[in-house]
């Protein structure tokens, strides 16, 4: 099916356009494609011969070779501790590739052999217990596509002014998976956890032994110990050979290389979870667990980097989240906030995973601000800037979840700016 | 054994089968002696905490060796955090979180320290330097004096000048 702008409905102001244009099938990869020209037949120059082999693993195309992780974040004097970001704006869907996965280390990647690494379960239990990978990938499995955050991300939009920088960048530590592994609950269970048992206490075998205290009710909900990431073992920088993973909680709980956990009565304060990842109110105070991640949306396309070339019909597309559930809808402005239309959300909503959204815009070539804003199932709507800042403290840069802005230039490059 | 007991224990056994009916059941008992080993787990309450003691000025030469490249002669910032200062400021429009104005429990410095540092060389300090460590940490932010020394009593007693500024977000 050929479309045309004349086809489009507006939808709201400066060209953006009715969102049923993506749930006309074929319509949504038909845009900005050119009709195939006739001629002569031809060939191009790689079909003329057969191509290479098979190999044992597979590699991305060599022309896509700038999409890798950036911004990396060192911390000073270290060459482990810090982060790198996903590349969200060369990305589409909803899954994270495991090499572009974002990274956050307290002391570099422990090089483990799964021979010699085991999970012990002690403290308020009947009986300690310990497992290693061969005893956990004999348990019943299950999957959780679903997304894992830092709560440090996007923080830098806390900043006075808009620093100009790439969308993964700004918004890049967040990521997508299928992790599969073993519901906690089920080795909590066999361990046999005591009446007095509240919290537990998981720590990693990195040499920064990371640790983190969890509510047992959490635990015992939807935490899995994984061992899987999109299908084949974790990454080491994912916390081979297993993890902790908390679905929709700030990703510093999820324990990587997963070595200890103490059921315990309550929280043991680990520096983590009081001097790192609580947030700073404007009064002095702090809050502690601050664990879901709030609703939030970013444009990944267009975006900084990626130039508009020429005016006219344009796809917006970007990614959507919740740690409380599901995405129920996202809204679109091209006009900086004036006006606002449903953007199309992909087949895949899944709860406390990535969703991807998209609308169509015909854009007339004048410099525009284009924003998006998410609202989740359980009524929560992502929070404009002023609103954000609310009772924070300026010190604090974790949780940051409101509307962000790209503006368009009539040079068809974007930039970050602040509505 | 009466009718009603048998079939109350049975019923009793089919719970206990359906509780655990997912799980093959194959984690391995762990000694007491193993869990010594790798618990590194420190409460608030002091436990956790090992045998030693050590003082503030014990832990000064301590840091001069271990930690000032990083964080700086007394405490006040290198190219890593700025562990002492910033009282008060938790409220203005620049924030100093250091371990005086900002960390609420004592014991957490232990715990911490134990787990993770010196950066290059975690797991080189003996119990006795971590103590000191701690002590001399707590003396350039005020909280004790030099000659204090700091042990598995000791150390959860100490009172951090911030200890009432959080509340929890998380609603057990």
């Amino acid at each position: 099916m050929k479309t045309s702008p004349d086809d489009f409905v507006p939808a709201a102001g400066n060209g953006l356009l009715d969102r049923r244009v993506f749930l006309r099938a074929g319509a949504a990869g038909s845009l900005g494609l050119l009709a195939a020209s006739a001629g002569a037949q031809e060939r191009p120059a790689w079909a003329k011969l057969p191509g290479e082999g098979m190999g044992p693993a597979g590699a991305p195309s060599k022309h896509e070779a700038h999409i890798r992780r950036g911004h990396l974040s060192l911390q000073t004097g270290t060459t482990g501790s810090g982060a790198s970001r996903t590349p969200l704006e060369f990305l589409d869907g909803i899954i994270t590739p495991s090499r572009l996965h974002f990274e956050r280390h307290h002391s570099g990647i422990p090089d483990i052999d799964p021979r010699l690494h085991k999970l012990v379960i002690h403290g308020l239990v009947r009986r300690p217990l310990e497992f290693d990978v061969d005893a956990l990938v004999r348990y019943p499995a299950v999957s959780r596509i679903q997304f894992l955050e830092c709560s440090g991300n996007s923080g830098v939009l806390t900043a006075a002014e808009p620093v100009q920088a790439s969308c993964g960048s700004i918004h890049g530590l967040v990521s997508a998976s299928e992790w599969g592994g073993v519901p906690l609950s089920v080795l909590l269970d066999e361990a046999g956890v005591e009446p007095r048992g509240k919290w537990l206490v998981a720590d990693g075998a990195d040499a920064a032994m990371m640790s983190r205290s969890v509510p047992l009710e959490k635990a015992m909900d939807d935490a899995i110990v994984a061992l899987y990431q999109n299908g084949e073992p974790l990454r080491p920088a994912n916390g081979y050979p297993m993890r902790l993973f908390l679905p929709g909680w700030e990703g510093n709980i999820s324990v990587k290389w997963l070595r200890t956990i103490k059921v315990t009565d309550g929280p043991a304060m680990t520096r983590d979870e009081t001097s790192k990842y609580s947030d700073l109110r404007e009064d002095g105070s702090a809050r502690l667990f601050t664990f879901p991640m709030g609703v939030k949306s970013v444009i990944t396309s267009p975006s900084p980097g990626l130039t508009m070339r020429q005016r006219g019909v344009y796809q917006i597309a970007g990614i959507a989240w919740s740690g409380a559930g599901r995405i129920a809808r996202v809204q679109i402005s091209v006009d900086g906030g004036n006006s606002w239309a449903d953007a199309a959300l992909d087949e895949h909503v899944l709860p406390k995973c990535l969703t991807r959204f998209r609308a169509a815009w015909n854009w007339d070539g004048g410099p525009s601000v284009i924003m998006s804003r998410a609202l989740d199932e359980t009524g929560a709507i992502q929070p404009d800037r002023g609103s954000w800042f609310d009772g924070q403290s300026r010190g604090n840069f974790y949780h940051y979840n409101a509307v962000h802005a790209w503006q368009v230039g009539a040079d068809g490059e974007s930039t970050h700016v602040y509505v | 054994m009466s009718m009603s007991s048998i079939s109350g224990s049975a019923i009793l056994l089919c719970i206990a089968t359906t509780a655990i009916a997912e799980s093959p059941g194959l984690g391995e008992p762990v000694s007491q002696s193993e869990i010594e080993q790798l618990d590194f787990v420190v409460m608030p309450d002091g436990s956790g905490l090992p045998a030693g003691s050590g003082t503030a000025m014990e832990g000064q030469a301590l840091f001069a060796t271990h930690c000032i490249a990083c964080h700086g002669e007394d405490g006040t910032g290198g190219i890593n955090d700025r562990l002492a200062g910033g009282h008060g400021s938790l409220a203005t429009d620049a924030p100093a979180k250091t371990v005086g104005s900002y960390w609420p429990y004592a014991t957490t410095l232990f715990d911490y320290i134990r787990r993770a540092m010196p950066y290059q060389s975690p797991g080189t300090l003996t119990p006795d330097e971590i103590y000191a460590l701690t002590a001399y940490v707590l003396f350039i932010n005020e909280i004790v004096d030099e000659n204090a020394e700091l042990d598995a009593e000791a150390l959860p007693a100490v009172r951090m000048p911030n200890a009432d500024g959080f509340t929890w977000d998380y609603q057990p």
